[in-house]
């Protein structure tokens, strides 16, 4: 069989992903994540009555929660997989990428399964954020003087 | 009306990521990279502050906001100490995310078993 042959025949079985649905679930279920963050942080400051920056941190910590919690019950994984960037782009992302690394390497011992091996995917987003904005922060400490 | 300037922020942020995931051949680990950067790179002219006012928790949600509060809080630090503030504040305002993400997946995985 020549190549062009075998290429043809792999397009044909590889499976058509609809970029235009996929990109729509992202947009609607990142926009639901975002209504929820906002709901989350109107209704913090409202019953605890405490100002809008303390609310948000509460906002985090309860996505994060949640993005750990369902990734333990298994439904997170499938909720990933149909909406994509939707919910990897939120902070739940984070969450995932940790508790399913945490969840994987548990049964290779405490230190050198979970220990070693937890920010295996989220340590990215970290490293390359503290990089980033340590120079960034340095360029507008000398250039615009803080 | 911030709820619905939360849906469309946070939902066109997913969708670029998306359109980023579908159109090239990076992984999810290069995009939450690359928005990270990009929301510290906002932060240099605080831009995306008015991202935040404009859009309430919806701008706080994505991950580019990660980026957003390190340098923000590096630079709160900054003003009062000096270029050592770096070293000190980066995360002043970003470790409720990072410990809660740790202590959640920690006890959480003491408790349950993966499944397949």
């Amino acid at each position: 069989m020549d190549k062009k042959k075998y290429k043809m025949l792999v397009s044909k079985y590889t499976p058509k992903e609809n970029r235009l649905t996929n990109g729509l679930i992202a947009f609607l279920v990142g926009g639901l994540m975002g209504v929820l963050g906002q709901t989350l942080v109107s209704f913090y400051a409202y019953y605890f009555s405490i100002p809008t920056k303390d609310a948000s941190v509460f906002m985090i910590i309860t996505l994060v929660f949640l993005g750990c919690f369902l990734t333990c019950l298994g439904f997170f994984d499938k909720m990933v997989s149909f909406a994509r960037c939707g919910l990897i782009i939120p902070i739940t992302g984070f969450a995932h990428s940790m508790m399913s690394a945490a969840l994987e390497y548990r049964k290779e011992g405490l230190v050198t399964g979970l220990g070693a091996n937890m920010f295996k995917l989220a340590g990215t987003v970290i490293i390359f954020g503290v990089v980033s904005a340590y120079l960034f922060g340095l360029l507008r400490y000398f250039v615009m003087g803080g | 009306m911030i709820y619905l300037n939360a849906f469309l922020f946070a939902g066109t942020v997913c969708l670029i990521g998306q359109m980023i995931l579908d159109n090239t051949k990076l992984t999810p680990g290069h995009i939450t990279s690359m928005f990270v950067v990009v929301g510290a790179f906002l932060d240099i002219f605080d831009i995306y502050d008015q991202f935040v006012l404009w859009a309430g928790g919806g701008a706080l949600v994505p991950i580019t906001s990660f980026g957003h509060l390190l340098i923000h809080g590096a630079m709160d630090t900054v003003n009062n100490f000096g270029v050592m503030g770096l070293f000190t504040g980066m995360f002043d305002l970003t470790s409720s995310g990072i410990v809660s993400a740790i202590i959640f997946s920690f006890l959480l995985s003491l408790v349950f078993h993966p499944k397949d």
